[in-house]
């Protein structure tokens, strides 16, 4: 495919707020889980929350009950000057010209579940705050985005559990590519909820301690929530890419992995093929390495039988937690830090590594110059999406 | 071309509906030439082929109805369902399980069935597509509100556009149960499924021609009207109504903020 210029990104994770929080976590080999309060949740887990959400938000007439994820979505947006950018981009192409393709998985639910406490005890009625629209809907993250930057363009919110925002990618690109829209935001937000919480606690899948992914003792996944956000325009001057794109269902399970992990082959095989790029040209591979002992063991094979024990691959999910549809999203904006920094990110919470799983896991952060990166999002209904990302210009352009 | 126009072009190889008063495109197309104002009978959404008995058990009448859409689609155009990369569009989820979650965590025992759970994303309808037909292409899901019908077009065409390959979009939407239908009410349960390629084959072709703000088409049948208002995913009725036709025709579909879709359809 032509590649798509990357000219924004950011993100917002319980590792902290904007770019720079991120490289110097990345760097650190910090970890933004802990075992803290949620609502009234009353779980034995570990939570990557961010800081900040509980607050009222700011006076701007919005109801005191706008719901979290929206709140997340516009704390976000206003780091490392991507509002601005996107609002650049708008008087550049025309308010209608600009796309907002965003992944969320639980939009506004927690809203929904509080309501659910209160209802009329008569009649069963939710309260009147209850802004279903605002909230709720799950198109409601890609409404609000796209009120806050002021796009007239196409609008949606891509919900494939946690392979959501990186699909928006996808969505984006192709649709740019056929002139349906000239840029877009892509991105996801997913904020912390009972559903996700008691969901995966009632499949077991939840961690006690913070998440281990690809440990040979892991237990299963700590739940996070984040933002993340990019830019994509066609041609300009820019010296990070997406350059390819893949994607695929098992048609197995809803809710566990092909054993062989084919679906995700077949995504990283696509995305590969997009990118013209032999799997030894791949830099560093992010995987979507959720720490649930079959999802890391599927996703392992795959990755063996393509890349070998040789490319450099880590699961970041140990520093942020499962941040679901917005994993995706996050993922790409750490491969495009990766990208500039110059960084193989490490595997934070990883002690022992699987002996059952032969890839090359990067223990820790290290420096290096990695050119094309990918990364790897799957999720419930078998549904899976490998971005690609490349840094470009000359040796020594960028470090 | 307007001045945010675009023209793309695909081929519609086959259709499926499932919906108030009918369950296959024949039953539609002939209620839309009709313009009877006959009042419509409700939906009858038929059990899904293809699913293993133990997974029939644990669909969702969403799912269901997504399907029946799909496969009705497929049947119409004599593709095998396991081919085409598939859009699913709809402006929400599955209320039904969406309401027994809620009613669980509000109470005392959060113990949530894995099955609810695993219902409960989005991606249901995409997720059973594949156990049901064995699909292994990609799979989108998009939603935005009242204007998912037209999303759902415009990544259809794009996938078309991109891949040369036929791609089936399946739109639905199904009512809520009380009290969350309090917040969004919704018509009756209607599910249409478009299998959509390039040209050069039988069937009516497509061009969108880009978002503007032309007021949406109506129906003159009133009962079809209100239909196409009360449920999102009937916003493409008065496209129904220009392929029923067999006529040259150009529709405004609904979309967003008062947008439209222009899209010209060539028998």
């Amino acid at each position: 495919m032509k590649r798509i210029a990357v000219t924004k990104h950011t993100l917002t994770t319980c590792l902290g707020r904007g770019n720079e929080a991120h490289r110097e976590a990345l760097v650190s080999g910090r970890s933004g889980l802990a075992a803290r309060a949620f609502e009234d949740v009353d779980l034995d887990t570990w939570i990557g929350m961010v800081e900040g959400l509980d607050a009222p938000p700011p006076a701007d007439g919005a109801s005191p009950r706008a719901c979290r994820n929206n709140r997340l979505a516009a704390l976000a947006l206003e780091q490392d000057g991507f509002l601005d950018a996107a609002r650049d981009a708008v008087s550049r192409y025309g308010a209608a010209r600009v796309a907002v393709y965003l992944g969320t998985s639980t939009s506004g639910i927690l809203e929904t579940e509080l309501a659910y406490r209160t209802r009329d005890p008569l009649n069963g009625q939710l309260p009147s705050w209850l802004d279903y629209r605002a909230s709720h809907s799950i198109s409601s993250l890609a409404e609000c985005v796209s009120r806050i930057v002021g796009t007239t363009g196409p609008l949606a919110v891509i919900s494939t559990a946690c392979s959501s925002s990186a699909k928006a990618f996808a969505t984006a690109a192709r649709q740019m590519a056929c002139g349906l829209v000239d840029a877009a935001i892509v991105g996801g937000v997913d904020t912390l909820c009972l559903t996700t919480l008691y969901g995966f606690n009632s499949l077991e899948l939840l961690a006690k301690g913070p998440c281990r992914p690809f440990d040979r003792h892991r237990e299963g996944l700590s739940i996070g929530e984040a933002a993340a956000f990019a830019l994509l325009e066609p041609d300009v001057p820019a010296s990070l890419w997406l350059s390819g794109y893949g994607e695929s269902s098992d048609a197995y399970h809803m809710s566990s992995p092909h054993p062989e992990a084919r679906g995700a082959l077949q995504a990283m095989d696509a995305a590969l093929a997009r990118a013209a790029l032999a799997p030894s040209e791949i830099d560093y591979i992010n995987l979507h390495g959720t720490a649930t002992p079959s999802s890391d063991l599927a996703e392992g094979k795959a990755v063996a039988q393509r890349f070998g024990t040789t490319v450099p691959a880590s699961s970041t999910k140990g520093a942020t937690g499962h941040t679901l549809g917005a994993a995706g999203g996050v993922e790409a904006v750490l491969c495009l830090l990766a990208l500039e920094n110059g960084l193989i990110p490490g595997s934070v919470g990883l002690i022992e590594a699987d002996p059952a799983i032969r890839i090359g896991l990067e223990p820790v952060t290290r420096r290096a110059r990695p050119r094309n990166v990918l990364t790897n999002s799957f999720g419930f209904g078998g549904t899976n999406c490998s971005l690609i990302f490349a840094r470009a210009g000359q040796e020594g352009g960028h470090d | 071309m307007t001045e945010h126009g675009f023209s793309m072009r695909a081929r519609v190889a086959g259709i499926g509906v499932v919906g108030p008063g009918m369950s296959d495109w024949s039953g539609m197309r002939e209620r839309l030439l009709a313009d009877s104002g006959q009042p419509l009978t409700p939906t009858q959404i038929p059990n899904p082929e293809g699913l293993p008995p133990t997974e029939r058990r644990r669909v969702g009448k969403v799912v269901k109805l997504a399907l029946a859409a799909g496969l009705g689609a497929c049947r119409d155009s004599g593709i095998d369902p396991a081919g085409p990369a598939t859009v699913f569009a709809s402006s929400g989820g599955d209320g039904e399980n969406c309401h027994a979650i809620c009613e669980l965590l509000a109470g005392e025992d959060r113990r949530i069935s894995p099955i609810r759970f695993h219902n409960s994303v989005n991606n249901a309808a995409s997720g059973y597509w594949g156990i049901a037909t064995g699909a292994q292409t990609g799979s989108s899901v998009l939603s935005a509100f009242d204007g998912s019908f037209v999303v759902g077009l415009m990544e259809a065409f794009a996938l078309v556009a991109t891949d040369g390959e036929p791609v089936l979009l399946v739109t639905y939407d199904h009512p809520y149960p009380s009290p969350l239908n309090e917040c969004r009410p919704l018509g009756p349960a209607f599910g249409v499924g478009l299998l959509l390629a390039v040209e050069g084959g039988s069937g009516p072709v497509l061009n969108l021609r880009g978002l503007g703000c032309a007021p949406a088409d109506r129906l003159a049948d009133p009962v079809l009207e209100a239909l196409r208002r009360s449920v999102p995913a009937a916003r493409c009725l008065p496209l129904l109504r220009a392929l029923a036709g067999g006529v040259a025709a150009s529709v405004a579909l609904e979309s967003l903020n008062g947008q439209t879709l222009i899209v010209e359809v060539q028998p």
